[in-house]
């Protein structure tokens, strides 16, 4: 056979250097936690990849950059895996075995355990807590053993021009990078998004979010506790070396007297909602406060341009679905753009883009309407809704192929699925 | 000119190429750029008048790309799967499998009897950096030539060719020791006639008036036929079927009423 003797066979295409300007397949604005996890992905297939992020990972690194955590449902654990990030991480995240929601402190909770489900044989957790921090490092791991991802940190991104045969990315210092696709991975400011003329539809919620971890000393058991307050829902979840993440939503009104409170009186108050099946409290971080808002963008796609993450859609963190959404935009983005790229065709063409589309707005519109349903209902005091829920959390318990549902959704593995998340190779 | 960057043949040429007529000479006249480029445009747009061709083309380029890796013990999944093979795209168009066929690692040839469509192409592939060596001439001339291929397409172009035993000698001449020959068309049925002239052409307008002629349709048994007749057996066929409600082609093994495609080989 003609086999032309080429020393490259097989080995996986890279990006490619011109005088300083790059050219690869696709082009990533935004080396966050979804936009890097886009970007592990793609290059663990053989997709030529650059990835571009205003911050250096030295910066990213550090302990007090970010001290917020991310909830990793297990499919997302499945899109990581499959990127080849998990293996940098599972380390450090804490696994959720139990999950307890209970409206306020009735007598009624639901009660998710691990064991009444089994997920390709065997009982898994329904996710898994950590440090955003700790997955940066994993995904800047990530990034050192694929060859053909080039990580542009720090560089600032100022222009994108799309046209019908290509698209390219100018830096703050002169460099340019060609790609067939532009995936905006930008966050809530996107520039992407902006500079294609998306318009966005934007809500806020009169409340905020109050985070930080705790140490405590009794063990977690791996028990993620919900409470839905009538000011916004507060939450207890588990992470590894006797720490739990504590999100507490609370009116916005109110959020500074709490960030004010002395340690002694917040941990007071932190320990009277979470129950007290913790032992002694104390703080393992700053307190921040973080504004509760929703974002969703009309479109997902425009010529030659991807929206994932942030960018695409904020949602109310009430069900921990925020990065999850992100990774589920990952590993359907990733597989139509591999399916495309393995036939040699147009990676950024319109029909890729459309499927990616068709695949994702629903299931995040869907998403956000639920969890801006769950925060009504749940944020009030009405009698007659009170008695509803209640009602609705205690028949809940009682079918179990409902629960099972729940629990599955839960855990992200409902609906037409991507491989990365069924565990297949891209 | 940017217009001979993507031309360049990836193999040298045999000296002797009646026939071929590179583009890219150093004369090409911009106004004529920028007319092929506005017809390569057409062609290339997936909602635009090639709208099926677009909607067929990731069925047939799995196909064709995991027969060919089956058959010549390859990795289909790997980076470039079919790195160093020669292709011939026999009626190429616009170059709508030759791009593909060469991003997936091959050195392609695409040939077209229209300098038209050799000229939209070969634009085409300079705008979006691909590499295919567009010549306009025939399957005949190339075979004459004596050119070799470990992959020949032949797809949707035998139903246009006026002799079809000529046409199929040719694409066997082409064939190098242990090639593929793949063939697509459309079957002479009842449904076919009413699918892909009454509805292509007159309902649904996907194609102009006059594209085919169905009594130029083979049979599965005269296609059979006809590569045997010249050293080679088929050794797969299947059907091509459209489903009007999810817009999808899907091959269909049982079905080969209307459109069918295969792969032959030398005995």
């Amino acid at each position: 056979m003609a086999e032309s003797g080429n020393p490259t066979a097989n080995t996986p295409p890279s990006p490619t250097a011109d005088g300083g300007d790059l050219a690869a397949e696709v082009v990533i604005l935004g080396g966050g936690l979804a936009g890097l996890s886009m970007a592990a992905a793609l290059a663990t297939a053989g997709v030529p990849v650059v990835c571009i992020d205003q911050d250096s990972p030295d910066r990213q690194a550090d302990d007090g950059f970010d001290i917020r955590t991310t909830a990793i449902a297990y499919a997302s654990m499945k899109v990581l895996e499959g990127a080849g990030v998990w293996k940098h991480m599972v380390d450090k995240a804490g696994p959720m075995l139990d999950i307890r929601i209970a409206d306020q402190f009735s007598p009624l909770f639901v009660h998710y355990d691990h064991t009444e489900l089994a997920v390709d044989g065997q009982h898994r957790p329904f996710g898994w807590i950590l440090d955003n921090k700790d997955m940066r490092r994993a995904l800047f791991a990530r990034v050192a053993e694929l060859p053909g991802l080039i990580h542009l940190a720090p560089a600032k991104a100022t222009a994108i021009t799309r046209n019908r045969s290509g698209a390219s990315v100018k830096l703050a210092d002169g460099r340019v990078v060609r790609a067939k696709l532009v995936i905006g991975a930008d966050g809530r400011k996107s520039l992407a998004r902006e500079g294609a003329g998306i318009k966005v539809r934007r809500w806020s919620y009169d409340q905020s979010a109050i985070i930080c971890t705790i140490h405590h000393s009794e063990p977690n058991k791996g028990i993620a506790v919900e409470h839905f307050m009538p000011n916004g829902p507060f939450a207890v979840l588990p992470m590894t070396e006797n720490r739990c993440s504590i999100i507490w939503s609370e009116k916005r009104s109110l959020v500074q007297t709490y960030l004010d409170l002395p340690d002694d009186q917040f941990i007071e108050e932190l320990s009277r909602r979470s129950g007290g099946y913790l032992g002694e409290i104390t703080l393992a971080t700053r307190r921040e406060a973080w504004p509760l808002s929703v974002l969703l963008a009309e479109r997902f796609i425009a010529e030659r341009l991807a929206l994932i993450g942030e960018a695409a859609h904020a949602i109310h963190p009430i069900a921990g679905q925020g990065l999850n959404l992100g990774l589920r935009d990952v590993a359907a983005l990733a597989e139509v753009i591999v399916d495309a790229h393995r036939l040699g065709l147009d990676v950024g063409g319109p029909e890729v883009l459309a499927r990616f589309q068709r695949w994702r707005r629903f299931d995040t519109v869907l998403l956000a309407a639920v969890c801006d349903g769950l925060v009504h209902l749940f944020s009030n005091n009405i009698p007659p809704i009170r008695l509803a829920r209640d009602l609705g959390m205690g028949l809940v318990n009682r079918l179990p192929p409902v629960k099972r549902f729940f629990m599955k959704h839960a855990m992200g593995i409902v609906g037409d699925l991507p491989r990365m998340i069924r565990g297949q190779p891209l | 000119m940017t217009a001979t960057a993507g031309t360049t043949p990836t193999t040298p040429a045999p000296a002797s190429t009646p026939g071929a007529n590179k583009v890219g000479a150093s004369t090409v006249d911009p106004a004529d750029v920028a007319r092929f480029s506005a017809i390569a445009a057409e062609w290339w747009d997936p909602t635009g008048k090639f709208r099926p061709l677009h909607r067929l083309n990731p069925l047939r380029l799995t196909y064709i790309r995991d027969a060919v890796c089956q058959r010549l013990g390859r990795d289909p999944l790997a980076p470039s799967p079919l790195n160093g093979l020669r292709v011939v795209d026999i009626g190429c168009g616009g170059g709508l499998l030759s791009e593909p066929f060469a991003r997936m690692g091959a050195s392609v040839v695409g040939v077209d009897a229209s300098e038209k469509n050799i000229k939209t192409a070969a634009t085409h592939a300079a705008e979006s950096g691909a590499t295919v060596d567009y010549r306009a001439t025939t399957a005949e001339s190339l075979a004459a030539s004596g050119e070799r291929f470990d992959v020949v397409l032949a797809m949707e172009v035998i139903e246009h060719v006026a002799d079809v035993n000529l046409f199929v000698q040719s694409c066997a001449d082409l064939l190098a020791p242990g090639g593929v020959l793949f063939l697509a068309t459309l079957n002479r049925t009842p449904k076919s006639f009413a699918m892909a002239i009454v509805g292509a052409e007159y309902v649904l307008r996907w194609l102009p008036r006059g594209t085919h002629n169905w009594r130029q349709f083979l049979r599965p048994s005269e296609l059979t036929a006809a590569v045997r007749a010249h050293g080679l057996n088929m050794r797969h066929l299947t059907g091509v079927t459209y489903n009007p409600l999810t817009d999808e082609f899907k091959l269909n093994a049982r079905d080969l009423g209307v459109n069918y495609m295969g792969w032959a080989e030398r005995v």
